[in-house]
Order: structure tokens, then sequence, then C-alpha cells
């Protein structure tokens, strides 16, 4: 069935005033945005209500990118119905036997705000009812608590029929929190992160480390896969890309072995908060987990986090890796994540890092390492910054080829 | 000269000759090396397989890139056969399959394999019913081509697909390298488990095709080594013609509902001009709806197809006998014979094949020419 409209509804409903406009009008913006192959579409604001007027548009597909839309907390696929009862019946029957689970109660509701109608909502209840039951065996009607709620609303315009629900990724807003920086490995965590921290409202800017020659291009074009995946959701996202060879080389020859991943998680969210400040971004995102590896003990977090004075925020602090790998998939990063490309976190890998570095004693080690701030400095400095767009390729120049 | 051949090959398209020269001497890395060189060719080859995977509507997951229809076909059947013999040792074919298929089913019986090969009725078609009869408990693969290459002759895969629903330890492959760029194509929605394309016969270069394989389904590769293409297809990757098969797909795809309203209007125009040519029989169903009209197969009583191939030849047409790949043998066609034709006639077929680019007067032209040869030939063969 072509539903023409679609109605949205929107999280957070504790929002008032100014804020729930701003904020519709960001998801309105950001809808828009997701869906500018199909210029036809309309979205319109009326009686409190924001529609979206498919005008033609393929309903799969549009519904397909409104599950990307922060702060949507679902939406309806609306048939419209001519003012005519047997219109109305049959466009209702549409509706029930396009849901994707078919329910065993239901109950419907009529609303009439166009008082000509000849029926009144209690009659229309009852014959639209009566007509889905009579065509649906082993449905029932629970006024209660139904599976479905058919909703029936008679307007001057027509009449529009739907029923629940698709859920939509709900949080807020794309980027009405603040913007934020992810430190982006390539691994199955920090994308998670990121989606989630986006889905809260951030804008987020990746930042990845890289040590050519110890890590290859396949891996800093994993990264970049990664960043075009997470840019389905905004449109666009800029991926920061730190060369941080002389850092790791330095540390490798320096530094006690058992230091290594502290020393090195130190210096990379130094620089990740100066890119920070660079960039107006006010927190540092990263894929962190409790007890998942040496680094992520809370020993360890303690100290690598003192490097910062900046708010560090652990989307996935308390969350089951099996549940991250889920989030993983549904969001598409899993696939990319899993490709075997060393990040740099590997290559200088000591045989037993510590798992409880004690933070007066890194912090004596880190000061006698002097070329340090001047390294660091360096690699903000130098780091490429690539703004990577949704279905858009690097290399425009091999179009012509395919 | 008019290239009346195109189910034999086709000319490759020149955007396509294009691609495929650019990225011959410009990305001549291994998409296996480590270095920058190598990154480019991957990206290649990964681009190909998901804008192959789109114009089939597939995940790029399902497509594996090997030499060519044939490969593709053994490796289908070669493949079931070597990863599924456990559950059984029965095959299912059809009398009308391409020898790469055929042959290769029937080479299998030296492994213990037993081949039925189901009959077609007089316009080259398979019962769908007939395909789930034959199906038994030892059944695991059922191979059934989409067009036939010599007639033309439209099987109803997504009918024998949904009877062999009922039976899905059953696997279904279909080859079809004859309706690729023909007929619109979407191995996921027909629900085949197998299906084999070749570029030579959508525009592109010979010596590149493809296999889809549905996701989860386990078959043993024929040709091992290094790993390329997830270890099922071996062998550092021919960049160049995995690129210029995907844009010949693309093109082909693009074109194809056009192209098919313009070939069935050529067609039609065709056989009025050889309706009353004395001799000349129809082998290709006349109904549009059984067959392609890309491939016009007649045969002419009492003569050699070979020496009428050679006579058109001589006026500027080039037309074929039987099928090219069977083209030295005297035989008579083994597809012409299932269709219940005498055996004089099914040694006697000719086929033309149309394409978009032919024009009414090219038609004209072949249809004159054809009159005049029989006319001629009839005089000398007395």
């Amino acid at each position: 069935m072509q539903p023409e409209l679609i109605l949205l509804r929107f999280g957070e409903l504790t929002l008032k005033g100014k804020n729930r406009t701003r904020f519709e009008d960001m998801i309105i913006s950001h809808i828009r945005n997701l869906n500018q192959d199909h210029p036809e579409m309309r979205i319109i604001k009326t009686f409190g209500r924001v529609y979206i007027q498919l005008n033609g548009a393929p309903y799969e597909k549009v519904a397909g990118q409104l599950k990307k839309v922060f702060g949507l907390r679902s939406f309806s696929p609306v048939m419209r119905a001519e003012l005519d009862l047997e219109d109305v019946k049959r466009k209702a029957l549409q509706v029930m036997r396009s849901l994707p689970k078919k329910p065993v109660t239901f109950k419907v509701s009529a609303r009439r705000s166009y008082k000509d109608f000849p029926y009144n909502s209690m009659e229309i209840n009852q014959h639209v009812s009566g007509y889905v039951l009579s065509h649906t065996p082993g449905l029932k009607v629970d006024v209660h608590s139904p599976e479905v709620e058919l909703w029936v609303e008679v307007r001057q315009e027509g009449v529009y029929v739907f029923s629940d629900i698709v859920y939509g990724p709900g949080g807020f807003p794309l980027g009405s929190n603040g913007k934020a920086m992810l430190m982006l490995s390539g691994g199955i965590d920090s994308p998670v992160a990121g989606w989630q921290a986006m889905r809260r409202g951030l804008r987020i800017e990746a930042v990845h480390f890289h040590s050519y020659p110890y890590t290859s291009e396949r891996a800093k074009q994993k990264v970049i896969d990664l960043t075009r995946k997470l840019s389905e959701y905004s449109n666009e996202m800029r991926l920061h890309i730190v060369p941080f060879t002389d850092i790791q080389t330095g540390l490798k020859e320096q530094a006690p072995e058992k230091l290594l991943i502290t020393l090195m998680r130190r210096a990379m969210f130094r620089i990740t908060e100066r890119l920070a400040e660079q960039n107006g971004a006010m927190a540092i995102i990263t894929g962190e987990s409790l007890g998942q590896v040496a680094s992520q003990t809370l020993s360890s977090l303690n100290t690598i986090e003192r490097a910062v004075a900046m708010p560090i925020l652990r989307p996935l602090i308390t969350t089951d890796k099996i549940d991250i790998i889920r989030t993983a998939e549904e969001i598409g990063t899993y696939e990319i994540s899993i490709l075997p490309y060393e990040d740099c976190c590997t290559i200088f890998q000591p045989r037993n890092p510590s798992t409880n570095p004690k933070l007066s004693f890194v912090e004596k080690v880190e000061q006698r390492l002097n070329w340090m701030e001047e390294r660091i400095t360096a690699a903000v400095e130098h780091t490429e910054t690539m703004v990577i767009r949704r279905g858009e390729r690097e290399e425009q120049a091999v179009d012509d080829l395919f | 000269m008019v290239y009346f051949d195109y189910s034999a090959t086709t000319p490759v398209h020149p955007d396509v000759a294009g691609s495929i020269y650019e990225v011959l001497t410009k990305y001549y890395g291994n998409p296996s090396s480590l270095h920058k060189l190598g990154v480019e060719a991957e990206k290649l080859v990964t681009r190909s397989r998901e804008q192959m995977a789109a114009l089939l509507q597939v995940p790029a997951s399902t497509i594996i890139f090997t030499s060519g229809g044939t490969e593709s076909n053994n490796m289908a059947i070669r493949g079931v056969a070597g990863m599924w013999r456990s559950r059984g040792r029965h095959i299912i074919t059809t009398a009308v399959e391409h020898a790469s298929v055929y042959d290769t089913c029937q080479r299998l019986a030296a492994y213990g394999f037993e081949v039925t090969v189901l009959p077609v009725d007089r316009f080259g078609r398979v019962d769908p019913k007939r395909v789930a009869e034959a199906v038994r408990e030892d059944t695991i693969l059922v191979s059934i081509m989409m067009v036939n290459n010599e007639v033309g002759t439209i099987q109803p895969i997504e009918q024998i697909a949904a009877e062999l629903k009922r039976y899905p330890k059953v696997i279904f492959h279909v080859d079809a390298v004859q309706a690729a760029g023909k007929i619109p194509l979407y191995p996921g929605k027909l629900g085949v488990d197998l299906m084999s394309l070749s570029a030579h016969k959508f525009r592109g270069p010979k010596g590149i095709g493809l296999l889809y394989k549905r996701e989860g389904l386990k078959i043993d590769p024929i040709i091992t080594g290094g790993g390329q293409e997830s270890g099922l297809r071996s062998g550092t990757e021919n960049v160049p013609y995995i690129v210029g098969m995907a844009k010949a797909f693309r093109l082909a795809v693009q074109e194809q509902p056009a192209a098919y309203r313009r070939v069935s209007e050529l067609r039609r125009a065709l056989l009025e001009q050889i309706a009353d040519i004395p001799g000349i029989e129809l082998n290709s169903p006349r109904d549009e709806e059984k067959a392609v009209p890309h491939i016009v197969n007649i045969s002419c009583a009492g003569m050699k197809s070979e020496v009428i191939v050679h006579a058109l030849e001589q006026r500027g047409y080039y037309i074929s006998s039987r099928s090219a790949c069977s083209s030295q043998e005297h035989k008579p066609s083994r597809i012409l014979l299932a269709m219940g034709l005498a055996e004089e006639r099914a040694s006697s077929g000719l086929r033309i094949s149309l394409a978009q680019d032919h024009t009414p007067e090219q038609i004209e032209g072949l249809a004159k020419a054809l009159r005049e040869t029989v006319g001629e030939l009839k005089q000398v063969m007395r």
C-alpha cells in the first residue's frame, strides 16, 4: 500500500515552549537532508501535528530514512480516504493488512472534526470495525488494551486512517546538544559509541590515530568507511587523521614497557582535547567499556583520564560486548569493523600491559619524556582533516570508469 | 558487414573498452598487495562488486567473479556436488541446457551421481510441476537455464522456484547467461540459490563473468589457492575486466526496457519478411510471451546450415548455425531434437540474433539475402 502521508511523533515530550519548536524544526531539517533524492516530499505542520506529504515518493525508502532521524520517537503511515464511508472502510482494511505483524486484537478510534460528515464517531467506529472484522478472520475487538489502535480522523479535506507504529531511534535532534570529538579506532566499539552520542543530540567529529608505516593504508580506509557509515545518519562528518608515528616510536624507545599503552592513551587524549578546542567541541567520546582490556580497567581509566581536563563521555561504559555487537550490526558498522587491518594499539602492544598504573608514577615517567609536548603539538598541526559525505566517494576521478 | 550473431558474443561497448584500457594501463596493482597500488586496485574490485550487486538488487557479498559463464556453471554444479554429496547424489536438469551445464552434470556420473534430464515441450519449455515430481529424497541440485541460447525460450523460473520451496534442501541453480541484459534479472526476488552470468553476452569482454550465490549457501570452491573471493575462487582478480563487466551491465540494465521493445519490433518485421521463403521453418516459439525476441532460430529444409552461413557471409551477413560452442560438429541440435523436431530439421538450424542497434533496413537486407541464398542453393542441390 502506498500511504500518502506520514504522521510524525517526537520524543522527550517534556520539552515546552520555544525549545520544542526549535527541536521540531531541527528534526524537520534533518528529515529534509536525508531525503534530498525526493524533492517532491513536503513537510507540513498542522493542528499541532507534523506530517510528511509523500506526493509520490516511495514510502519504504522514506521510512528507511526516518529510522535514522534522531529525536523521532515514532511515525505512522497514513492513508487518506474520501469523505465517503465505503472508501474509509476500504482504506481501513488496507491499513490493517499492511501491518508488519498481524494483530490478534484491535480497536477503532474515530474522531470527527468535520461535523458535516453524515456519521458520528460512534457510528464510524462500528461501521469500520465491522468491515475490518468481517474481512479478517481471527481478529477480535478489545477496547481496553488492543494490540493495534486504528485511528480514523474525519477532517474537512478528507479522512485520515492510520495505526501504530514504526519506531524511530528516539533521542534528541542531531546536533541539538552541542559538539564532541569521537575517538574512532576502527574497532567494534567506537563507532557504536559515536552513533549513540549522535542519537543523544551530539554532533560529532571523528579523530583517528594513524601510525604509518606501522599501520596500513587499509586500516585508514577502514576508518574512512566507518566514518562514511556514520555520516549516513547526519549527511556529512569530519574525520581528523592524526600522524602518531613519532610519538609511538618515541614511547617504544624510552618508556617502560608495561606503561606503553597507558602513556599512549594519555597522549591521544591530550591531542584530542586540543582538536576539540580548535573545533569548538566540549567533550570527548570514546567506546571504552569497563574491564574489556587492560587500558579499560577502572584504575587505568582513572590514570589515563587525568591527562585532560575536558569531560570524557563513554556511552558504552556499562554495556556488555554482545549488546555492543548487536547495535553495531543494526547500524551497519559491524561488517566494516571486523575487517582484519591492525589499528595502532596492537602493533606497539606490550606483553603484559599494566592494568593498575599508578598516577604519580605515570606522571613522573611522562615528565622525563621531554620531547612529548613538542611532538603532541606537531601531531595536532599535521592532522589531516577530511570531510566525509554520505554516499560520496573520495575519488570522483574513478567514477567515469564505471 | 552486418553482425547478426549477438548470442554467440557481442561487440564490446566502446565506453567499456575505454574503461578497460584505463584500468589496464593505470591501475595495474594486485588487489592483495599491501601498498597503495594494491589498495586502489582492490577498491575498483569492491566498487564493481557493489555495482553489480546493486543492479541485481542483491547484497554485495553474494557476488563471486569468475572467468565467464562456463566457469560459473561448473562452479555451481561441481561446487554443490562436492559440498553436498553426503546428502544425496541426484541432480535434475533439462534436455535443453547449454553444454557447460549438460556436459558437467553428465560427467558427475563418474562420481556416483545420477542425473535426471527433464524433457521439454515443443516450445522448449519445461513444466514446473514435472520438476517438482522429479525431486527425490536424495536430490541435491536442480539446474535450469533462464533463456535458451539456441531458440530463445524463457523457462518458468519463478514458478519452478515456487515449487522447489517445498524442498528446502534442494539447491536451485539458474544459468542466466542469455537472459542478462535482455530481460530483468533479480535473483533475490526469483528465489534461486545460484545464478550464472557472462559479460560477453551484454557487451562486456570475453573472459569474465560471475556467480550469484545466495547468502548462507555453502559450496565447494573448484579453483583453490590464494583465497580470493572469500576463498570461493582463488586467483589474482582480473581487475580491468571486472570493471568492464560492471560498466557493461550498468549500460545494459539502463537500456534494457527500450532495447526489448525495439528488438521485438525488429523480430516482427523479420518474421514477416521471411514468412514466404520456401522451405524456411521457424523453430523458436512464435508467441512473444514464450521467448525473448532477440533470438530467432529457423531451419531450412534439406540444406546444410553451414553452407547457408557462408553464403550469407558472402553477402555481408553474419549469423550462426546451432550454438557457437558446438559449431564443429554436424550432429543435429540436441535442443531442437528435445523440442520434438525431426532429425533433418534439427540438423539444419540457423540462429539469427537481433540487437537494438540493428535497423529495419538491415533486417530487410538480411531477409532478402536469405531469400536469394535459399533460391540459389535449391538450384544447386537438385
